[in-house]
């Protein structure tokens, strides 16, 4: 498998008052064209880790890594210019809510057609085919009245779709979604897991998903990394991820209560301070 | 007994061409001692039968009972005593400019409590927080700490009924874990009756005896858990929202493709 994304050794740090408060520490991945999820609590540094890839932490946070390598290329010795033709052209992000994401006063069709016309260089009926293309591979009904509308006259999952179809104009290899079903209702949450699987498989995608749910991601990722306090605490298979055997992935896995099984009392996670202290698991481990 | 009762509750927003149906011919009870679950997509109007029965919404029609005491248009002070509610977002539901003992303290002398000293400690203890929290603010305290406030808060007019909106959407799972077991534990001392609105099947089924499902603003079925365990539900978009909510199935996704 070509390796895509190789990342060694990245710390995420911010300075504070009371000293260096440290995000990310030391978390060392590799992505192929493969479906990665990246679980953990809030505040475990998931978010962290997808913003840094990017070099979008602003100061005072500090970025730091041996290397974050896309294709062979290092993205931390790239100047900030060359950084701008990465992101989305190479890279794109889909944000958590689509509420904050879009510009309020732009329609959707502008918002899209200045995603292409920023990255290629057609003409203006080129970008306007281009949205409408990209809107319908989306699956929304009639994509002709959602680029006349604004954000507010669409649905959350309407928006997260817009939001995917957008990050998606400019053909990326790495797409590095941030929690983008944790606002929207299982059904729709469906439709827009269907839609990223779909390009991973025909486009050869690669894809970083930034979850809480340990579920989703089990049964829609390929790998999953597990974070816990800014490190990797353990990295499975997917699939084998009920078999988890770091205690702190058991501890999530069965806090969730069970449809098909039920309990009296749900277990309560026990934090152990060795879990924060460990190093990292490595991408071979 | 019947501790809440909904008889034919429409509910609608705006007027004329705009008017929107939110809620239509609900009709259910929640015994005594019960814990009830509402579940259904964005917009099927679970939390609005909520909103209607704390007298938050601006029309509706049909007929709600609290322990089989009617209700009319202005909810009286007994009401607000006897019912009570927790929100969805602890980040947002708590006032960020009182510690934890003002907010308290207020909600208890507005249900004119005199000793609210000796009160406020019982209840921080009964939500699992020590006195060290009392004169906090909430931009102090994690999430599943203010949702514990919020619990508090709830409590303190030492109500019989509790709204539950999404108690734990907005908290990580090993928080999640630690609320519902205090919700579970809280309803066995003090005799409360729940009424839960939730998008989780699993959390509606970990916490409720029945629950009604919603589309759409109707009822479409009310069923036990038991029925709701063994995936025998009678209505196709009960059975449509099981099979959702036990996840992602790539191949039932390609099946569908």
């Amino acid at each position: 498998m070509t390796e895509l994304l190789d990342v060694k050794n990245l710390w995420v740090r911010f300075p504070t008052r009371k000293g260096v408060f440290d995000a990310v520490r030391g978390v060392s991945f590799k992505l192929g064209r493969e479906r990665l999820g990246i679980v953990g609590e809030s505040g475990s540094g998931k978010s962290m880790t997808g913003r840094a890839i990017l070099r979008l932490i602003r100061a005072p946070g500090e970025v730091e890594a041996d290397y974050i390598k896309l294709d062979g290329e290092d993205l931390l010795s790239k100047s900030e210019a060359d950084m701008r033709k990465i992101r989305g052209d190479r890279i794109s992000m889909v944000m958590q809510d689509p509420k904050f994401s879009l510009n309020p006063v732009m329609t959707i069709g502008e918002q899209l057609m200045e995603a292409y016309r920023l990255h290629s260089k057609g003409g203006k009926a080129e970008a306007r085919k281009r949205a409408l293309e990209m809107l319908e591979a989306v699956s929304i009904r009639d994509p002709e009245r959602v680029m006349r509308a604004y954000p507010h006259e669409v649905s959350g999952g309407m928006g997260q779709r817009i939001m995917i179809a957008m990050m998606l104009i400019p053909d990326p290899d790495l797409l590095i979604a941030d929690e983008p079903t944790s606002a929207l209702d299982v059904s729709v949450q469906g439709q827009v897991l269907e839609i990223m699987d779909k390009l991973v498989r025909d486009r050869g995608m690669g894809l970083i998903f930034i979850s809480h749910d340990l579920n989703l991601v089990s049964q829609f990722c390929d790998r999953v990394l597990i974070m816990y306090a800014g490190r990797v605490v353990e990295t499975c298979d997917a699939d084998k991820l009920h078999e988890a055997k770091h205690p702190y992935t058991r501890g999530l896995l069965n806090s969730l209560p069970r449809f098909d099984a039920p309990q009296k009392r749900l277990e309560v996670l026990q934090r152990d301070p060795a879990w924060a202290e460990a190093e990292s698991v490595g991408p071979d481990a | 007994m019947s501790a809440l009762s909904f008889e034919d509750l429409n509910i609608w927003f705006g007027e004329g061409r705009d008017r929107v149906d939110a809620v239509k011919h609900a009709t259910f009870e929640v015994a005594r001692g019960e814990s009830f679950g509402l579940v259904g997509e964005s917009g099927s109007g679970k939390s609005t039968i909520m909103r209607a029965l704390t007298g938050l919404v601006p029309h509706c029609s049909g007929r709600m009972a609290v322990n089989d005491q009617p209700l009319g248009r202005k909810r009286d002070k007994t009401f607000y005593k006897t019912v009570q509610m927790v929100f969805q977002d602890p980040y947002a539901s708590l006032h960020p400019r009182q510690s934890v003992d003002q907010i308290l303290s207020e909600t208890l002398r507005l249900h004119g409590f005199r000793d609210i000293d000796p009160r406020i400690e019982k209840l921080l203890d009964d939500v699992g927080l020590g006195p060290a929290f009392r004169f906090r603010y909430p931009h102090q305290l994690s999430g599943g700490q203010r949702q514990r406030v919020a619990i508090a808060r709830a409590l303190a007019p030492e109500p019989s009924i509790l709204l539950l909106d999404e108690p734990t959407s907005a908290l990580d799972v090993s928080v999640q874990a630690e609320i519902l077991n205090l919700l579970t534990d809280l309803r066995a001392e003090h005799d409360l009756t729940f009424l839960m609105v939730s998008h989780d099947l699993a959390v509606v089924a970990h916490m409720c005896e029945r629950i009604a499902v919603m589309q759409a603003g109707e009822i479409v079925e009310v069923l036990s858990v038991e029925e709701m365990r063994a995936m025998t539900p009678s209505h196709p978009y009960t059975k449509q929202l099981l099979e959702a909510s036990l996840g992602y199935s790539r191949s039932e996704v390609e099946a569908v493709v």
